[in-house]
């Protein structure tokens, strides 16, 4: 067998569980999260970085998955789309999603939906042009957008009353 | 279980997406994520010239990788499928290259193998030689004489009466030439007081759905299946048993949600290949493309139209040719009918008593083209949209009265000779002049920043003459599922056929489960395209709910239960004695039109509705930069009465969008027939920041008395004006005219610069 292609054994933490799993060097995030693990929320389009429908977050940070090798999960805390509900409790962002009607086609929907996770941690009170400017490296050929930054203030009033409350 | 609500009220109610739990969630089902046990991985060698014979081929390389399982060519195609061409139209694209290649990009040669990246690895190991031949880019170009001929010779697939005269056609590009003739141009344009002649371009560009192209298939000897992310389930089982030899029994083609899909993943795209390799190596295929193979597969037309007006002098549009080229690309696909189709239509929603319209469909090497969200209505309403403004402006008339001068009223005759019925042209276009705010002042701007505006308007014909089945199958404990394949590939069409169903049954839509396509169970349809199925199969949806609610009613007479109209359990158990049996309603919709005449194009019922759209852009442009800024965006519909108001504004609005990169951005870059920009790098679709400052959708009152609940199709009409108002506006701005798409900063620059004679020289 070829020395670059030999599977390794990596460990790390997914969506709060520790886990392990068996990948070749060439694997990235994506196909290490679909095939080991049947998650399929992070999904590549593009191939290069560009449409966001890949985003994992590793480590609390957003990242590509299509460009993110597998091998440099070892070690880290990853948090896919699936994690964010609990159990049959949608979160704030998510249930925006759907009450605005935030999306269309849904392929490019949890690379949104974690971005926006992420924006709502850092600003919990964006204006539109901080949401059109945090989410411009998402693509959503449906055209969504307008829907989207509607569901980001939503999300953003639940956000609150729930820290109120 | 009860799910009765005692009064329907589920028509018209912003209903939430059904699955839109599964899709915030990340879980939501596409063919993308299907694997199967002992599947092997497809990857295409494709041709890397425009146009040539193909001297040899070796792939001997890439069958001895470790971990190839076959590398499939077109001689292996052959064993299986003699004759192995096929298009909806013409048969004249093969499931392999056979002999010679017509584009860069066409597949060559297949690898498989169970690990993707090795058979990808393999595949760049395939040698491939070519003998050159002519090439031909241009739409009009390639109906000259001296042009190069793309194929030898041309072969209709037999199911168009007005194709039939080409059959076995030598040295021509031209596949389709639709003509219409009303009245009398020629002596129209000799008595005119004006006459206006106006050339516009538009370039390729591409679909670009999220979820790319993927189909997977798997097989017995005898049967086939087709998991595929595909808009027209019933046409791919149809035209893939065709080419098979076999009935269309033995072929089940099932699909889940779409990742979108815009027109590119309609008739047979990859489900042929997959099917013969399935058949090949007994073991599943599956063919996932990524984004940069996309722009290989299936792409919008580039077009030259030419618009040339006969007009009085108090601005009365007499007289109207239209000459319109569609650059079909190498293969067919369906671009003859929109040929036909969308051709009738270019003259615009104008009252116009003499029109002669040649409308050509040619072949040229570049990927192939077909429908992209309006099936080619944006561009020729960009075109005579366009026309229409110059003229207005040339006869010092203001844009919107020219328009209301010369508009189609209902009752009046369309080009075809049909009268226009349930189309609210006038409304949408009074509707487009309030919200503009027309007749106010307005903020022209000042220095190097300019500001305009621009209205459009466009309409567009149903596709006919198709048909919708749909069935309802009410259970033993009174829940209910619908079979239906229209596929929801993010337009809402489960939800809005599940309303449907549940207003007849009188229950709620979510207690509805809307079954994916799978055609060994789910009954014919055309196909998700053309915005046909809210109004036909949303008919076909309503008659076999109101046909499996007539079944139940007369169950319950004949057991001497009080008449109840909503799925109920006791039924079941009082008829047959326990939690048993089915209620089976079945509805088919096959509405009636009237095919354009071949010598006239006229026809007297040319299409089941109408769809009218309209824009308003107000627009700023940087006298130093040429870069324009879409202050505001108005987009007015007629699409009857919603079926679920807030899924209309997203269907809208998402057109709207769409069509502003083909604006603003989108044109897919060729060096001698080379793409250049074939990435989501270089190629620009639309993100947040490239939106309209505001964006309003509106839609005006109106019915369509033969639609579901007054409804009709809604998935394009917000695409029909956006290219012309923003061309129209930026007129406005700065006073330059722009007659290309699309309207990058470069190109309104160099108008600029042309305005004060001082030209760019060419990059």
């Amino acid at each position: 067998m070829n020395p670059d292609t030999v599977p390794s054994v990596i460990r790390f933490t997914l969506n709060g569980r520790p886990v392990s799993a068996s990948i070749a060097p060439h694997h990235n995030l994506v196909e290490m999260l679909q095939d080991s693990f049947g998650l399929f929320g992070a999904r590549e389009s593009c191939g290069q970085g560009l449409c966001g429908c890949c985003t994992v977050l590793v480590n609390g940070a957003a990242v590509s998955g299509c460009l993110f090798f597998a091998a440099f999960a070892e070690g880290a805390d990853l948090v896919t789309v699936e994690h964010l509900a609990s159990g049959e409790q949608l979160s704030p962002v998510q249930e925006a999603f759907i009450e605005t009607g935030a999306f269309q086609c849904g392929f490019c929907t949890p690379g949104f939906v974690l971005m926006v996770h992420q924006l709502l941690d850092a600003e919990p009170e964006p204006t539109d042009d901080d949401i059109r400017h945090y989410l411009s490296g998402n693509l959503c050929r449906c055209g969504a957008y307008p829907e989207i930054v509607k569901a980001v203030k939503l999300a953003a009033q639940k956000l609150k009353s729930r820290n109120a409350s | 279980m009860s799910t009765a609500i005692g009064h329907s009220a589920q028509v018209g109610r912003s209903v939430p997406r059904l699955e839109g739990r599964e899709k915030v969630t990340g879980r939501a089902e596409y063919i993308h994520n299907l694997r199967l046990p002992g599947m092997l991985y497809g990857k295409i060698f494709r041709s890397t010239v425009a146009h040539a014979r193909i001297r040899s081929l070796d792939v001997s390389a890439a069958a001895a990788v470790d971990g190839v399982h076959r590398v499939i060519t077109a001689e292996d195609v052959r064993s299986i499928v003699p004759d192995p061409y096929y298009g909806p139209v013409f048969r004249d694209q093969p499931v392999l290259a056979t002999g010679k290649v017509h584009h860069v990009g066409e597949p060559v040669a297949l690898v498989l193998a169970a690990d993707p990246h090795i058979a990808q690895t393999a595949a760049r190991l395939i040698v491939a030689e070519y003998d050159a031949l002519p090439a031909v880019f241009d739409e009009v170009e390639a109906t000259t004489p001296a042009a190069a001929i793309v194929h030898d010779v041309l072969r209709p697939a037999g199911m168009f009466p007005d194709l039939k005269h080409l059959e076995g056609r030598r040295n021509t590009n031209l596949h389709l030439d639709f003509k219409l003739r009303r009245g009398d141009v020629d002596a129209a344009f000799a008595a005119a007081e004006h006459v206006f002649e106006h050339t516009f371009h538009t370039r390729q560009v591409m679909h670009t759905p999220l979820e790319p192209l993927v189909s997977l298939a798997e097989s017995t000897p005898s049967t086939v299946t087709i998991h595929t992310a595909t808009q027209m389930p019933s046409v791919a089982r149809v035209f893939v048993a065709a080419l098979l030899g076999w009935p269309e029994n033995r072929v089940r083609i099932r699909t889940a949600l779409l990742g979108g899909g815009f027109g590119a993943k309609t008739y047979v795209k990859l489900e042929a290949l997959v099917a013969i390799a399935s058949l090949l190596t007994h073991r599943p295929v599956k063919i996932s493309l990524t984004m940069e193979e996309q722009f290989f597969v299936i792409t919008k037309h580039a077009n030259t139209l030419r618009l040339k007006s006969a007009v009085t002098r108090d601005g009365r549009i007499v007289a109207r040719r239209c000459e319109v080229w569609w650059n079909g690309g190498a293969f067919a696909d369906i671009g003859p009918r929109l040929t036909q189709k969308s051709g009738f239509t270019a003259a615009g929603p104008y009252d116009i008593e003499h029109v002669h319209i040649d409308s050509y469909a040619v072949y040229t090497n570049l990927p192939p083209a077909a429908g992209l969200r309006g099936f080619g209505i944006p561009t020729l309403t960009f075109a005579y949209e366009s026309h229409t403004d110059l003229i207005a402006r040339a006869l010092d008339i203001d844009p919107l009265e020219f328009r209301r001068k010369n508009i189609l009223r209902d009752g009046r005759p369309q080009a075809t000779g049909t009268p226009m019925k349930d189309a609210a042209t006038e409304a949408v276009l009074e509707r487009l002049a309030k919200r503009m705010n027309w007749d106010a002042a307005f903020d022209r701007g000042q220095g190097t920043l300019r500001r305009g505006r621009g209205i459009a308007i466009g309409f567009k014909a149903s596709i006919s003459h198709t048909t919708s089945v749909a069935i309802v199958n009410l259970f033993a404990d009174g829940s209910c599922s619908l079979y239906c394949n229209t596929v929801d590939m993010g337009q809402g069409s489960d939800t809005a056929m599940a309303q449907i169903a549940a207003e007849a049954l009188d229950i709620t839509t979510e207690a509805v489960k809307v079954v994916h396509a799978d055609t060994d169970v789910t009954p014919f349809d055309m196909g998700t395209l053309g915005s046909r199925s809210t109004f036909h199969m949303g008919n076909a949806v309503r008659l076999a709910a109101e046909d499996a609610r007539d079944k139940q009613l007369a169950l319950a007479a004949e057991l001497g239960l009080p008449p109840e109209t909503t799925p109920s359990a006791e039924l079941f158990r009082k008829k047959y004695g326990m939690q048993a049996g089915n209620i089976i309603g079945i509805g088919t919709f096959n509405p009636h039109s009237v095919a354009p005449d071949l010598a006239s194009g006229l026809s007297p019922d040319v299409t089941p509705f109408w769809m009218v759209g309209g824009t308003g852009a107000e627009v700023e442009v940087d006298t130093e930069t040429g870069h324009v800024r879409i202050l505001r965006l108005v987009n007015i519909a007629d699409l009857g009465k919603p079926i679920n108001p807030q899924i209309v504004e997203t269907q809208l609005s998402g057109g709207a969008v769409m069509q502003l990169g083909c604006t603003m951005s989108e044109c897919m870059e060729y060096v001698d027939g080379q793409l250049t920009n074939g990435s989501l790098a270089d190629y620009k679709i639309p993100g947040m920041r490239d939106m309209p400052e505001y964006m309003e959708n509106d839609y005006v009152d109106s019915r369509q008395h033969s639609g579901p609940h007054g409804a009709k199709g809604v998935g394009e009409t917000a695409t029909f004006g956006v290219s012309p108002a923003i061309v129209n506006a930026i007129h406005d701005a700065v006073g330059v005219r722009l007659t290309a798409l699309p309207v990058t900063a470069e190109a309104v620059y160099r108008a600029l610069r042309e305005q004060h004679n001082d030209p760019l020289e060419e990059a």
